[in-house]
């Protein structure tokens, strides 16, 4: 297993240099001026002079990407253009929100999604597995934000159940906490489960005409040892490889529904980045979401081995 | 026996939903089976032998079947009990063991675990109970260091220790009636030996009614006593085996096993011989014509030497080499335009991956190869595919063989196209004319792979192997996977295109029986090499191998005056050509036994 781990990480360092040279030169190729975002009203070329020479706007582009790589490996991602705040910073107070919203976002996704799916491969072609698909399909195919307008209007303003906007820190206070992200949660959770049923249900229907269920059912065991214990283990393989990669694509932030939930996530940070030409925040993030990424591919590729006693033979 | 037997079936019916109806694929079918006694059915592919099996387990989709008639388990009816009472039965009173061996365990739970599950469920053992009665079974199974190998998974052991573990599963609740599926069909033959041997040794101690499903009717002869014939969903006939074999009286039963190729029926014959045809509506039978064609004068289209193919074994953090699969290890021979030489062995003995080294499907390590004036491992890509045109392959499984987006006319059109040997119209006649050759019309040429069946897909296959008018033709188990009488129709086929085209086969086969009714010549490899080669009466009549002989031992021949016969429970494994990196092959002697029989001593 160290070995495999090892060897996954060896591979992770060269995709993640490639990233960073690609995301560093297509920020290069845009539009746009930082220093002119940076000074506002200001338009005197010695102060624009002043500000390029101050963040080493003038070195040519590979220099800049050496500068910048040398700061990562000593641990320094920049200073925002905009706000003056070191990257790191930046990046420390909005990744535990985007990580709170993902968990939270993939519990939904898990308890509707997998029951879901198991139940319309065992109810196969019955009422139950089309009402599952007409569901399913429902929540891929409404977009997000008017599902989180909907509830808003729904839950807090009519209902008054839960506050419409707003993010307090988990370890500050977690009731409240909670409270305001159970909605952006679930209408990111509701789109996700969608897939996941989607998959569970295919996952399943082809472990359930396996040669083993048949030997388990002529063992005599009752539908439900049948299904729980020797079916859905071995139908859980390619689901847990792709709730890795949907988790995954939270952390890199969801814009739409932080912006109409008000979440202080990822999502915020990138675009107000982006807008302002913000090359560092914007270049930190990606690299943060890229780790990430990889870290939940290796993640699911773990627990791939471990429920599979084949790989874990082979390693 | 007793009065009363444990299984009686009467008048089942079976049907499927279909378009609507109801289709019947079993049609009142009745039989018993007493303890102690074991009932074969026999049938080819369709027959409803299967099904038969599985309505009497109810093990069948309910929405979707329909099970009439009776079957009773010891008086109690089977069919008026509730799915709750039913599972109460299944795995605990009748139990089944299923054809493939690689795909029956769950793969995700331990073999200890899924034995000890029908204890702990059946007979309401606890987990300690359980795991010491799954050692005792595991070991009754002979399984070697029973004990140790509880917490293994499916993956860790070969497809006989599997199926070891899977009778061990169905005996664990020491039922009264055991179905085998098709038991044998999936493994090596000296391994299937093994697995019958042991189900008749477990059979006599507990005193269990079997109920053997299979289409071999050289099993059927060493083991059952008594034998149903199914023939498309009906029984058609029944009775002591020796009376069906000796005095079979429905035309379907003579025309089975007419085409059962049996080893030792070719004793004094000089060429290959076709199977008999018999007429499964009349039971008249038509004798082949011997073959006449001798391939004496010939020169070599192909010769082989020393040809070494091994496959790397990688691992750690920088797949470093830490090994080889010795797949083919020195292997010489020689091959005549109009001759059969065949390579037989089991599972792993590398006659697969000497028919693919030859064409250059797989790089072969060292060796030189000569065929029909290239010399083959010299070739660049274009040369290559010219040569392709002088050697074609027909492989196995004519279901995944054909390209199911393609019509029939478009496969076999194809290979004639890309290599330029024609115009359109000119592939089309060509394509009609091999259809006609291979047994079809040329009027299916625009129909699509799904609507033939198995044995026409082979001669679909065949035709698209013609149509380069290749000189050799590889032949990797194509026959293997059809039915009896089928794979003798499709054997006298491919004798009559040798005899009209002059063609080479290199017939590669594990089926003892099928080789020595169509070789010339054959050579029997194991781990790698050739252990023996020579004339097909050469071989059969006179082996000299321990190998050899232990294959043709293993044979079960349709006689059933052999049926008391016992081979003694072996539980030796196939062994595996994996070396370490510095490992040296031995220098191999071979004795000249009589002209062109070679025999390894060393």
């Amino acid at each position: 297993m160290p070995v495999f781990i090892g060897k996954r990480l060896l591979v992770a360092i060269p995709t993640l240099l490639i990233i960073s040279i690609f995301v560093f030169s297509l920020q290069k190729l845009l539009p746009g001026d930082p220093v002119l975002a940076m000074a506002g009203e200001e338009r005197d070329p010695a102060v624009l002079e002043m500000l390029r020479e101050k963040y080493r706007l003038n070195d040519p582009i590979p220099i800049q990407y050496v500068n910048w790589l040398g700061g990562v490996l000593k641990g320094d991602l920049g200073i925002s253009l905009r706000t003056n705040q070191p990257v790191l910073e930046l990046i420390g107070e909005k990744l535990p929100v985007t990580i709170q919203l993902a968990i939270m976002s993939m519990i939904f996704a898990f308890v509707i999604g997998v029951p879901m799916g198991i139940l319309a491969a065992v109810k196969k072609n019955t009422v139950l597995d089309y009402v599952a698909s007409i569901v399913a399909l429902s929540g891929l195919s409404v977009p997000n934000f008017w599902l989180g307008i909907m509830l808003i209007l729904l839950v807090s303003v009519n209902l008054g159940w839960l506050p419409a906007s707003g993010y307090e820190s988990i370890f500050v206070d977690p009731v409240r906490s909670l409270q305001t992200m159970i909605m952006p949660s679930f209408v990111l959770g509701t789109a996700l489960a969608a897939t996941l049923m989607r998959h569970t249900r295919s996952a399943m229907l082809s472990v359930l005409s396996a040669d083993y269920i048949r030997t388990a059912r002529a063992k005599g065991l009752s539908p439900r040892e049948v299904i729980l214990s020797h079916s859905f283990r071995n139908a859980l393989l390619p689901v847990v490889t792709l709730s890795a990669l949907l988790f995954g694509e939270l952390l890199a932030g969801a814009v739409l529904t932080e912006q109409i939930f008000t979440i202080p996530g990822f999502g915020k940070l990138i675009v107000d980045a982006v807008f302002n030409r913000d090359y560092a925040v914007v270049q930190g993030v990606v690299m943060c979401t890229a780790v990430g990424f990889i870290l939940m591919n290796l993640i699911a590729d773990i627990l791939y081995v471990l429920l599979n006693p084949r790989l874990r033979a082979s390693l | 026996m007793t009065d009363m037997p444990v299984l009686s079936v009467r008048n089942l019916t079976t049907s499927f939903r279909a378009d609507g109806g109801w289709k019947s694929v079993v049609r009142n079918v009745s039989f018993d089976v007493a303890a102690g006694e074991t009932v074969a059915i026999v049938g080819e592919s369709g027959s409803g032998k299967s099904v038969t099996s599985l309505s009497i387990m109810r093990l069948l989709a309910e929405g979707s079947s329909r099970i009439e008639g009776d079957i009773r388990l010891n008086g109690r009816n089977l069919l008026a009990l509730s799915e709750k009472e039913m599972r109460g039965v299944r795995g605990n009173e009748v139990a089944m063991i299923f054809q493939e061996p690689m795909t029956s365990l769950n793969p995700i739970f331990t073999i200890g675990r899924q034995i000890s599950e029908v204890l702990t469920r059946h007979k309401g053992m606890s987990q300690s109970e359980a795991r010491a009665e799954t050692i005792r079974m595991l070991e009754r199974v002979r399984i070697p260091n029973a004990a140790s190998r509880f917490d293994e998974y499916p993956h860790q052991f070969s497809g006989g220790m599997r199926q070891r573990v899977m009778i061990a599963m169905a005996l664990a609740s020491r039922p009264k009636l055991l179905i085998a599926d098709e038991p044998t069909t999936a493994l090596d033959v000296t391994i299937q030996g093994q697995i019958l041997e042991l189900i008749k040794s477990l059979q006599e101690e507990e005193n269990m009614a079997v109920l053997f499903i299979t289409h071999d009717m050289g099993v059927v002869a060493e083991i059952a006593d008594r034998t149903v014939v199914m023939f498309r969903g009906d029984a058609v006939e029944a009775g002591l085996t020796e009376e069906i074999f000796h005095r079979g009286a429905h035309p379907y039963t003579r025309a089975l096993l007419s085409a059962v190729p049996k080893l030792g029926s070719m004793a004094g014959e000089e060429n290959p011989l076709r199977f008999p045809v018999v007429d499964t509506a009349t039971g008249i039978t038509v004798q082949p014509a011997a073959s006449e064609h001798s391939v004496v004068q010939h020169s070599p289209i192909l010769e082989v030497r020393n040809l070494v193919t091994r496959f790397p074994i990688r691992s750690g953090l920088f797949n470093r080499q830490t090994g080889s699969v010795h797949a083919v290890e020195n292997v010489s021979f020689d091959l005549r335009q109009g001759e059969t030489l065949s390579l037989v062995g089991e599972s792993g003995c590398g006659k697969s991956t000497t028919g693919r080294s030859i064409m250059r499907l797989i790089e072969p390590t060292s060796g030189e190869i000569q065929l029909d004036g290239f010399n083959v491992r010299t070739l660049g890509t274009l040369e290559l595919q010219r040569m392709r045109k002088s050697i074609q392959m027909i492989f196995q499984d004519p279901f995944s063989s054909l390209n199911p987006r393609m019509t029939v006319g478009q496969a076999i059109a194809e290979p004639f196209l890309k290599h330029k040997m024609g115009t359109v119209r000119q592939a089309r006649d060509k394509t009609a004319d091999l259809l006609e050759k291979v047994g079809l019309s040329a009027a299916v040429m625009n129909r699509y792979p799904h609507e033939f069946s198995g044995g026409q897909r082979q001669r679909i296959a065949i035709a698209r192997a013609l149509s380069l008018d290749p000189k050799v033709i590889v032949a990797d188990e194509s026959v293997s996977a059809l039915d009896v009488s089928i794979k003798a129709q499709v054997c006298n086929l491919l004798l009559d295109l040798q005899e009209s085209l002059d063609l080479a086969f290199l017939f590669i086969s594990h089926d003892m029986a099928v080789v020595e009714r169509v070789s010339h010549r054959v050579a029997v490899m194991y781990l790698g090499e050739i252990v023996e080669i020579g004339p097909r009466a050469a071989v059969f009549e006179n082996p000299q191998h321990p190998y050899t002989k232990k294959l043709m031992a293993a044979v079960p021949v349709p006689d059933p005056a052999r049926r008391g016969l016992r081979r003694g429970i072996s539980n030796d494994e196939l062994k595996s050509p994996v070396r370490p990196l510095d490992y040296r092959p031995p220098e191999r002697q071979y004795r000249e036994v009589s002209a062109g029989h070679l025999v390894q001593v060393a």
